[in-house]
């Protein structure tokens, strides 16, 4: 049972850093700048590289012979855990940024603590991904700062992605059994810590930017128990082509 | 002998200073670098910024036909390793242009040139890449072709351009030998996989020779440039050692170049292969390639849209400079 849930908890956390992972690799190529380009392709990497490991565990935990390719390509919407907001499209660069300041704002609180896990496996993972959301998050930051800071229209721009995306953030403080019976055992971190940890990091960055959260949204959830947006299945359509095209196939 | 030659009017500029000229040659001929601020004629200079600054494009454009596999790669590792070869090249570029601003011509004026058409780009990236084995394909073929070009290029005889080479290559044939690896995995998969891989080595073939520029005879640049040592091979030279390594290469997983009358010369040791189709690489030269509108577009598409991003950033830049100005008269 402990392992059906650790399972699930990485998948959880995996799924996240994969279809994020994803996005970003959508920019590169066509960034506002070749260091942005080099920074997003950057990004995307390591964010691969925690979702390859985190597949791997979930897959190992779960014991049914899956490793991180038949998870992330033998699975349809319903099975994917990620949060909504990593799923969203990329939009302009100002919509990208904010997404990606409002996730890396989260992970930087997340995997430090994580890193203490009693699970080893998890605690190791989290040491390698802390190291690298700490960096990212300076990334993201500082673009949210520029663009809200910067001219009219990169306000307005920013404004709007954070106008769009705002309502997507309360789903990372969300938990279920999952968490909640991990977090009891000292193995996974309660989302629900998070929030305070999350807003301080965010409310300075977006003051300095002059950006206003909206209010009254809401919040848009469901992605941990598989209820996806619309733009979950086109994004699998695409990252998933060759291993359906061709089943069985190594490559 | 060769200051001679020189003499004369060069294209790029008026006639240089033949005393200085003799000692710019003497000082290559001995092998010692050129560096930024040594006296220089005025057509090593720009041959220099026209060989770089198309060096640099390559890399760029060289981004979208490999990037248009990212989100579709096969398996998490080749995603992974694809990544971060596109990630190198566009380091390639920003290392490329660095250099060449060394001569005194900004990056942004490199990517006007570009974007407005008066500079070149590696012709095969008007290639598609139209199905994942051109992805191996490009690495196999594309980086092996341009590990023959660069790594004489490490040694070529300004400075800045040989160690932005020495740091590139190490890279470039990573990218060669992980593309020849994912070619041997499609040829000894299904039968699916090995038709992939053949169909892609039938199209990269030629265009893969044709990167090696014209043949020796059509060549106008290739006697100064080698005198200057910016150019150690000629292109045929360099066409034959590549096309040496891989053909054997080619075989060892069971694909053959589509080239009907390439045989192996016992004498020479040297494959001997049928003649290039100039045709085609003039046309594609010509903008007339499969993809030429494309790459162009794309590279306009992303700079004009990004051009709010590079306003903000100075903008922001100006403001916080402005603000610290104002808080230290303050004090
Ligand atoms: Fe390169
Ligand atoms: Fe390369």
């Amino acid at each position: 049972m402990a392992d059906a849930l650790t399972a699930a908890y990485a998948l959880r956390l995996g799924d996240d850093a994969l279809i994020l992972s994803h996005r970003l690799s959508e920019w590169v190529g066509h960034g506002p700048e070749l260091e942005e380009d080099i920074a997003l392709a950057n990004t995307a990497l390591d964010l691969l590289g925690q979702a390859r490991l985190l597949l791997a565990c979930a897959g190992a935990r779960e014991g049914r012979g899956r490793d991180e390719d038949a998870l992330a390509y033998g699975r349809d919407v319903l099975d994917f855990s990620n949060l909504l907001l990593v799923e969203q499209p990329n939009g302009d660069f100002a919509q990208t940024m904010v997404r990606q300041f409002l996730f890396d704002a989260y992970a930087v609180e997340l995997w430090p603590r994580l890193s203490a896990s009693r699970d080893e496996a998890l605690a190791g993972i989290a040491g390698k991904a802390a190291r690298e959301a700490a960096y990212h998050v300076e990334q993201s930051a500082a673009w949210v700062v520029r663009m809200g800071d910067g001219t009219e229209e990169s306000h307005a721009r920013a404004q709007a992605g954070l106008d769009l995306l705002w309502p997507y953030a309360g789903e990372i403080f969300e938990a279920d059994e999952v968490e909640t019976t991990l977090a009891e055992k000292g193995i996974a971190v309660a989302p629900s810590v998070l929030r305070e940890h999350w807003q301080a990091r965010v409310e300075p960055v977006l003051e300095e930017a002059g950006l206003v959260p909206p209010e009254g949204t809401g919040v848009r959830k469901g992605g941990r128990q598989g209820r996806h947006s619309e733009h979950l299945g086109h994004l699998l359509a695409e990252f998933q082509f060759m291993q359906r095209a061709y089943p069985g196939a190594e490559w | 002998m060769y200051t001679q030659g020189l003499n004369q009017a060069v294209e790029d500029g008026g006639p240089e200073d033949a005393e200085l000229l003799a000692r710019f040659q003497a000082k290559i001929d001995r092998e010692e670098k050129i560096e930024p601020n040594d006296w220089m004629p005025k057509a090593y200079r720009q041959t220099l910024i026209r060989q770089i600054s198309q060096h640099a494009h390559s890399e760029i454009v060289g981004m979208l036909p490999e990037g248009n596999w990212l989100t579709r790669a096969p398996s998490l590792r080749r995603k992974a390793i694809l990544l971060a070869k596109v990630q190198d090249e566009g380091g390639h570029g920003l290392y490329l242009y660095a250099a060449a601003e060394t001569l005194g011509i900004s990056r942004a004026e490199m990517v006007d040139r570009l974007l407005e058409g008066r500079a070149r780009y590696s012709s095969i990236f008007n290639y598609p890449t139209i199905t994942w084995a051109d992805i191996g394909a490009v690495g196999w073929l594309v980086d092996g072709a341009a590990i023959m070009n660069q790594i004489p290029l490490c040694r070529c005889s300004y400075g800045p351009y040989a160690r932005a080479m020495i740091r590139i290559c190490k890279e470039e044939s990573f990218h060669q030998r992980q593309g020849y690896e994912a070619m041997s995995r499609l040829a000894e998969g299904t039968a699916a996989q090995k038709r992939m891989a053949q169909d892609a080595l039938d199209r990269w073939w030629w265009p893969s020779l044709m990167m090696f520029g014209p043949s020796d005879a059509d060549s106008p640049h290739t006697g100064r440039s080698m005198r200057w040592k910016i150019k150690r091979f000629t292109n045929d030279e360099l066409r034959q050692k590549f096309v040496d390594a891989t053909v054997p290469q080619a075989r060892l997983i069971g694909l053959e170049p589509p080239d009907p009358e390439l045989r192996h010369d016992e004498e020479s040791g040297h494959w001997r292969f049928g003649e290039i189709d100039w045709t085609e690489f003039n046309e594609v030269l010509a903008g007339n390639g499969p993809c030429n509108r494309e790459r162009m577009a794309a590279r306009r598409k992303a700079h004009a849209e990004g051009a709010w991003v590079r306003e903000a950033a100075t903008a922001h830049a100006r403001k916080k400079r402005s603000r610290m100005a104002m808080a230290a008269a303050a004090e």
